[in-house]
């Protein structure tokens, strides 16, 4: 029965999407400036039958309602309840349910909220978003469709993996589409200001807000990705540079260029074909991105199961999209003038952009080269952190030190006259990094000037908060919150990466390991059965010998029964000054087990960081009453 | 005035760095290097597979033996081709790969210094 | 609209692109060694099994027509199910020796799995820690490598050897 519900009420909104097209573009016609009353109200009731859909779906899986495929291949009865309802999500069909809603949504905030602008853009955007809800409502009901029902009624379900049932997995996927999908908005607004010659300062006000919202999402959703990495996937990193995280590392350079060149838009009426290309530009990146992560076309450890006939589908999709962008683009472009000066904030906004398109292109072509290179010339290669790692660092330095300054000059036309405060704080910087180098040792060239340039821009951003208390002018406080996280976020990266400790070893139990100033004793094994796995819990004691401090860490070994799988639990002791990090895995056929052993210092002040970057972007859209 | 404050800089920077000539090989970075094969991407140091604790005793051997990362890395390639190894070797097969997005860099500034410049000579006129 | 060279570039590169991602969706995404054939496998030494003073290494595999080592062990039961396939070789074809190389494992339960399924090779090696493994290129067991007597590899068997398997096996040592 849900099944049919289910399917009823998607159907609905597709024929709703036909219906909002068809009277919009009637309504194109007739001069009268405001909407006709009937396109507000299907916009309601798609959104409603969508949003319905999505609550049949999770129904489904809180009554383990086997009759939907969905539900029997992704949830057990036994699971807990917030786990069930997060399965909704947390696969193929059912997050395709949720970027639906989020297209009709937005779609309809849009539409609502945006009554101060040009009619013909307001239609046109309509139109556009519900041909991408199209697009992807039929990609749902002819290849992954959360709705398909089985018969006979399985009694139990498949299980969901035991990794996946995880707080912060659970709602970082949710975060994250509301940047991927949010982004589709503005796409369709690009297109519509296209075809309706409604540009410069309006459009740039018209697309703001929601360039600001799925800018927040999505740094919130690759942050939280990233803890539940740390947490959950035992390797003791944050980052792999990994396709997947890749994937959602591309729209959000482009949406974080796209929200710098809007204000110069908006202030000084240029840029609009560079910030109709960034706007087009997101979403298909989006596009591109769930393309290579659900296709199968990638290799990685995040990649839902793949399917090579969504590939087809989704690739399809994708070439319509471009096409049709670049071709509307072509048609309706005119000439535009650029009166940039060297000493201006529109020129530093330039630069944001440009260091934005590097690092974008970077990681783009490393996930890209060994797919060409195979398909091309039959050779495989692989394409890892160290490309990444070495191609992009080096340019954070100047992109950081830009960071500072770039907010000091006025607009259109400015002196450096303050020179003495950047010797003064260059000088500042300096002296920090000397402190640390006497502290705690010597490194490279190259690191130094990271934590110069990091420290130059956290000192800039500390002085910037001295002159906020002064005279509370608020519209510059998010800047300087998120600009100070992103100084921070490197200088804490930095620290952590130069000074880490990090062994890797095989012990017996009993054994003892002694690394610099630290002596691990692997004390014993202990076997625990739990509800729905038994735990091989090691018992190591953690010395440090210099302060006579003594903790243990508890990895564990945990063989689940329902899927068959094993995972490895890390022992991670977080404190204000350091992590410990301890794994441990047994070696097949042997006594010894293989332990990884890491200090990470500082290594909560890279969440914090990281946090305030996105902090920054929420402060700002909790002030929209005090415009630029 | 400005050209003393870039040498200060200079001075402060050669006086502190550490140039190990003789760079001691961290043996995890030669694990984060190499490709676990049998795994859905981790490499050698995050994963726990029988070929990944097999692969490492190897790597252990070798730098006891003496050799060098490059030495290791063009032996593990010999074996299990360039799939093995994740810094992508600088050759004729990925020289696209290295070069295009420090062309993209170069284009991209080069775009913006048009700009200036025109503004600059649209101010003369 | 204005049909100009950068369009047409543009348009260009979007069709490559696209181009290359359907074709993507195509190819094989496992790793295989297949890059493998064709190399001389040099520079190794196999103790025996059960006499680590008797060893075999480069010069003695070139005496064969045809060499193929197989790399094996008692606790992997994809071993047992190949094993019919290595006694049938070792019995009707003499041109090609079979060394067997026990990977892993502990020398008595290896004889005692060759004495319960009957010993196809010419010469056991032992490879207790798995490094030699390394030297040929392999990654899981049970994997073959058949080389000539020149030391190339000729083929490469990843997994178990099954009837199609053996089959070109044969062909291959005409």
């Amino acid at each position: 029965m849900l099944s049919n519900i289910g399917i009823s009420l998607v159907v609905s909104v597709l024929i709703l999407s036909f219906l909002i097209i068809y009277t919009a573009s009637l309504d194109l016609k007739i001069s009268r400036q405001v909407i006709k009353k009937n396109i507000y109200n299907l916009s309601l009731f798609q959104t409603t039958f969508i949003v319905l859909s999505f609550f049949t779906l999770i129904i489904g899986f809180i009554n383990s309602d086997f009759s939907l495929i969905n539900v029997y291949e992704n949830s057990h009865t036994s699971k807990p309840l917030f786990y069930k309802i997060a399965g909704t999500w947390g696969n193929h069909e059912g997050s395709l349910l949720l970027w639906v809603n989020i297209l009709v949504i937005f779609s309809y905030l849009f539409l609502v909220f945006n009554h101060t602008h040009d009619k013909k853009f307001r239609l046109y955007t309509l139109i556009f978003q519900n041909i991408l809800i199209l697009g992807f409502l039929f990609f749902l009901l002819l290849n992954s469709n959360p709705f398909n029902s089985i018969y006979p009624i399985p009694l139990e379900g498949l299980g969901l993996n035991p990794i996946l049932q995880d707080p912060a997995l659970a709602i970082h996927p949710p975060l994250l589409y509301v940047g991927f999908v949010g982004c589709s908005i503005y796409f369709s607004a690009a297109m519509a200001s296209l075809l309706s010659d409604y540009g410069g300062k309006s459009f740039a006000q018209s697309i703001k807000t929601w360039v600001k919202i799925s800018w927040c999402f999505q740094t919130l959703g690759i942050i939280v990705g990233s803890i539940w990495a740390y947490y959950e996937l035992g390797w003791g990193g944050f980052w792999f540079w990994d396709p997947v995280e890749n994937a959602s590392l591309l729209p959000w350079f482009a949406i974080t260029a796209l929200m710098h060149s809007l204000i110069v838009l908006e202030k000084r009426n240029t840029l609009y074909y560079w910030v109709i290309i960034l706007c087009l530009s997101t979403f298909t990146l989006s596009v591109t991105g769930t393309f290579l992560v659900r296709s199968g076309i990638l290799n990685s450890v995040h990649t839902f199961a793949s399917d090579p006939s969504r590939g087809i589908y989704i690739l399809l999709f994708l070439s319509l999209m471009i096409f049709s962008a670049l071709t509307i683009f072509f048609l309706k472009q005119k000439k535009e003038t650029y009166n940039f000066n060297l000493k201006s904030r529109e020129t530093f906004i330039l630069a944001n952009n440009w260091f934005m398109a590097f690092f974008l292109v970077t990681v783009l072509i490393g996930m890209l080269y060994p797919i060409f290179l195979d398909v091309l010339t039959n050779k495989k290669i692989s394409v890892g952190p160290p490309f990444f790692n070495i191609v992009i660092i080096p340019l954070v330095i100047p992109f950081v030190i830009l960071m500072a300054i770039g907010p000091k000059f006025g607009w259109i036309k400015s002196q450096i006259f303050f020179f003495s405060t950047i010797v003064l704080v260059t000088i500042g910087a300096i002296v920090i990094n000397l402190l640390i180098i006497y502290l705690f040792g010597e490194y490279s060239l190259l690191s130094n000037l990271i934590f110069i340039a990091a420290i130059f821009l956290i000192l800039y951003s500390l002085l910037d908060i001295k002159k906020f208390i002064k005279n509370k002018n608020k519209n510059e406080l998010p800047r300087i919150i998120s600009h100070l996280g992103f100084g921070l976020l490197v200088f804490f990266i930095g620290i952590n990466h130069q000074f880490s400790l990090e062994e890797d070893f095989n012990l017996k139990v009993g054994e003892i390991k002694k690394i610099n100033n630290y002596k691990i004793n692997f004390e014993e094994i202990k076997i625990k059965e739990s509800k729905n796995y038994k735990a091989i819990i090691g018992n190591f004691k953690l010395t440090n010998l210099e302060k006579n401090l003594v903790q243990y860490l508890n990895p564990e070994i945990r063989v689940y029964s329902n899927p068959e799988t094993l995972t490895y639990e890390a022992a991670i002791k977080t404190k204000i000054t350091s992590d410990f990090y301890l794994t441990m895995s047994n070696v097949s056929r042997s006594d010894y087990y293989n332990i990884k052993f890491q200090k990470k210092p500082f290594m909560i002040w890279i969440w914090i960081s990281a946090l305030m970057i996105a902090l920054g972007g929420f402060v700002r859209l909790t002030l929209k009453k005090n415009e630029d | 005035m400005k050209i003393k404050f870039f040498l200060l800089i200079v001075y402060v920077l050669t006086s502190t760095s550490t140039y190990s000539s003789e760079k001691q090989i961290k043996i995890l970075d030669v694990y984060k290097n190499l490709r676990c094969l049998v795994c859905q991407g981790q490499s050698i140091a995050d994963s726990n597979s029988d070929f990944a604790a097999t692969i490492k005793l190897v790597v252990q051997d070798q730098l006891n033996e003496g050799k060098t990362e490059a030495e290791i890395y063009k032996f593990l390639t010999s074996k299990y081709g360039e799939w093995i190894i994740y810094q992508p070797t600088f050759n004729k097969n990925n020289f696209l790969l290295w070069a295009l997005p420090y062309a993209v860099l170069i284009f991209g500034g080069f775009i913006i210094f048009l700009i200036v410049r025109k503004t600059k000579n649209n101010k003369v006129n | 609209m204005k049909i100009s060279i950068s369009k047409i570039i543009i348009f260009s590169i979007v069709i490559f692109f696209l181009f290359v991602f359907w074709r993507g969706l195509k190819i094989n995404n496992n790793y295989d060694t297949k890059s493998l054939i064709g190399n001389r496998i040099s520079n190794f030494q196999l103790s025996k099994i059960d006499n680590s003073n008797q060893y075999i290494s480069e010069e003695d595999l070139k005496k064969n027509t045809y060499t193929l080592i197989n790399f094996f062990a008692s606790w992997c039961s994809p071993c047992r199910t190949e094993h019919k396939y290595l006694l049938n070789l070792s019995n009707e074809k003499k041109q090609i020796k079979i060394i067997g190389i026990n990977f892993k494992d502990k020398k008595n339960n290896a004889l005692s799995f060759l004495k319960e399924l009957g010993n196809p090779y010419d010469f056991v090696g032992e490879d207790s820690d798995g490094k030699i493994s390394i030297l040929f290129g392999i990654y899981g067991i049970p994997e073959s490598i058949l080389v000539d007597s020149d030391l190339t590899v000729i083929k490469k068997i990843v997994g178990p050897i099954d009837q199609i398997q053996y089959n070109k096996i044969l062909k291959l040592t005409q």
